[in-house]
């Protein structure tokens, strides 16, 4: 079996050998079926507009908290030490513990689905291809955020502090498209260019340009590659 | 087997094993001692390939640590000091893990194995954090030998362990020495003594000393100590040692009927049969008479003390 797999198994069933996954993930679909199902008969459309307008501020909270853990208790504890010295490399590591937190993200998607199903239920005319682009969307983002979570847990040897900085970053990330007006203009087209929520509109809009697309990806990346030399970096200090 | 040359590692500006060259052979039991800071654990952590040398290299068969770490990592057991565990597993979870990235083919099998041999029969369905230390040091055993390493290294295995469980773990270690190449780090010199074939012994990042527990004693042992019990007077005993010139008499002190005696001469010449014979021509009666060993506490703390304390 495949290396980073067999980490990103053993990290999804730590998540859900602990409440702290359960408590995660039941937060982040009440929160998100109180926003889709509350503004439904009044916007009167078949749609997951709403839906995809809050998951975008849950994984705010959400992806830091699921991502926080993932190197610095590692360091902590010290079992960086065992797991270090299995044969395996630092990318590996990185990878498996990336894709166990994408798995939790799409576990918690896939429980949206029942959103989907209620407007299928009850709408007309419904658009399916801007709802596959939104759930695209979604994933790309809970990528990014995942790899600047990682990143930010293998700054830290805290918890916590993964958690603040990794907040900071994703919430930097997600507000500088609407405070665009505060930024000298030949500025803001370089701000809303990183922001992340300038990106996501986009796709969940329906429109999947490669633009945004090399956004995600370099940006998920950039940040993955970061979190491995960080890891790598403490056989050198 | 694992030689070392030349190996420096840094911290920033301390240097925290300088220059180390030494050879470790195939089947030795190899017992590492050095007070702590002396540059163990790093030594350790980059024959692991947990840390890279500043300088120098190690090669491990004919690999190098630079250029092969994973393969390097595939024939090495290693329990790191303090054990790191992921608690929240159960133990058969934890070695399913490791077997699984350790890429062991028959887990079932060597499960039962390392079970057998670590003793963990009846906790593995359990989940690490309810085990006891002495069981937690098992499990953490069990992980190093699961893929049955050709190397193992083990960092203080028996540190925080009491009396009975470092008995287990050390009954353990002269098993599994039986078997593989061994480098036991420690700063419990009995332990070393008990279980090692060839102790190094290293301070501020350097080797000091480099032999078997019985060249590193001879090798600090100038002067015979030898304790008697005898039938005779403090005074007949100081006559004893003019009589016989060139020994001192370290004390002499009547208890009973008996005196107890020290006495020490230059190890060059065994003087023990000169006394027994000067006895026997007194008629005193001799209850006891032994050579006192120079302790391997003795020769480590002869090798690594700094005066006015460590830097």
């Amino acid at each position: 079996m495949n290396l980073a797999k067999i980490i990103a198994a053993k990290e999804l069933k730590g998540y859900f050998a602990s409440p702290a996954a359960y408590i995660v993930l039941v937060i982040f679909l009440l929160l998100g079926g109180w926003f889709f199902a509350s503004p439904l008969f009044l916007s009167n459309t078949s749609d997951l507009r709403s839906l995809f307008g809050i998951v975008p501020i849950i994984y705010l909270f959400f992806i830091p908290a699921v991502t926080m853990n993932l190197i610095s208790r590692e360091k902590s504890t010290g079992t960086l030490e065992t797991m270090a010295t299995f044969p395996i490399n630092e990318t590996q590591i990185i990878m498996g513990k990336f894709w166990a937190s994408l798995c939790l993200i799409g576990i918690g998607l896939l429980f949206t689905l029942i959103h989907l199903i209620t407007i299928m239920l009850l709408g007309t005319n419904i658009d399916y291809g801007a709802i596959f682009c939104g759930y695209i969307g979604l994933i790309l983002l809970g990528a990014l955020y995942s790899s600047i979570g990682l990143f930010t847990s293998s700054i830290s040897n805290n918890p916590i502090v993964a958690f603040i900085i990794s907040f900071f970053i994703v919430f930097f990330l997600f507000i500088i498209q609407y405070s665009l007006f505060f930024i000298p203009p030949f500025l803001a087209g370089f701000f809303q260019y990183i922001s992340s929520g300038y990106h996501f509109d986009n796709i969940s809009r329906g429109v999947i340009d490669t633009r945004n697309l090399i956004y995600f990806i370099s940006g998920t990346a950039l940040f993955l590659r970061l979190s491995i030399t960080l890891l790598e970096t403490r056989k050198w200090k | 087997m694992i030689q070392l040359t030349d190996l420096v590692k840094d911290y920033g500006n301390l240097r925290a094993v300088d220059h180390l060259n030494f050879e470790i052979n195939e089947g030795e039991i190899l017992g590492f001692l050095g007070p702590n800071g002396a540059g163990k654990t790093t030594t350790i952590r980059m024959i692991t390939c947990f840390l890279t040398p500043t300088k120098g290299n190690i090669s491990v068969g004919d690999l190098n640590v630079l250029d092969n770490p994973i393969e390097i990592k595939k024939m090495i057991g290693y329990l790191p000091e303090h054990n790191p565990l992921y608690t929240e597993m159960t133990v058969y979870d934890y070695l399913k893990f490791t077997a699984e990235i350790r890429g062991v083919l028959n887990f079932k099998q060597r499960l039962k194995e390392v079970s057998d041999k670590c003793g963990l029969h009846g906790i593995v369905s359990k989940s690490i954090n309810t085990l006891s230390k002495g069981y937690k040091q098992r499990v953490g055993l069990a992980q190093a030998i699961l893929h049955d390493p050709k190397i193992l290294i083990l960092d203080e295995p028996t540190s925080g362990l009491d009396p009975n469980q470092i008995a287990e773990i050390r009954e353990l270690i002269i098993e599994l020495g039986k078997e593989k190449t061994l480098i036991l780090c420690s700063h419990i010199l009995q332990e070393v003594q008990a279980v090692c074939d060839r102790i190094i012994i290293i301070n501020k990042g350097k080797v000091v000393a480099d032999g078997s527990a019985e060249q590193l004693q001879s090798s600090f042992q100038n002067r015979m100590k030898v304790n008697l019990e005898l039938t005779a007077t403090p005074e007949e005993i100081q006559e004893m040692a003019a009589a016989l010139t060139n020994i001192s008499v370290l004390s002499a002190k009547l208890k009973g009927e008996y005196v107890q005696v020290e006495l020490e001469f230059d190890a060059t010449a065994d003087r023990r049969a000169e006394i027994f014979n000067y006895v026997k021509k007194k008629k005193w009666t001799l209850l006891e008479m032994h050579r006192e060993n120079v302790s391997l506490e003795h020769v480590f703390r002869n090798l690594t003390i700094v005066e006015g304390g460590r830097k």
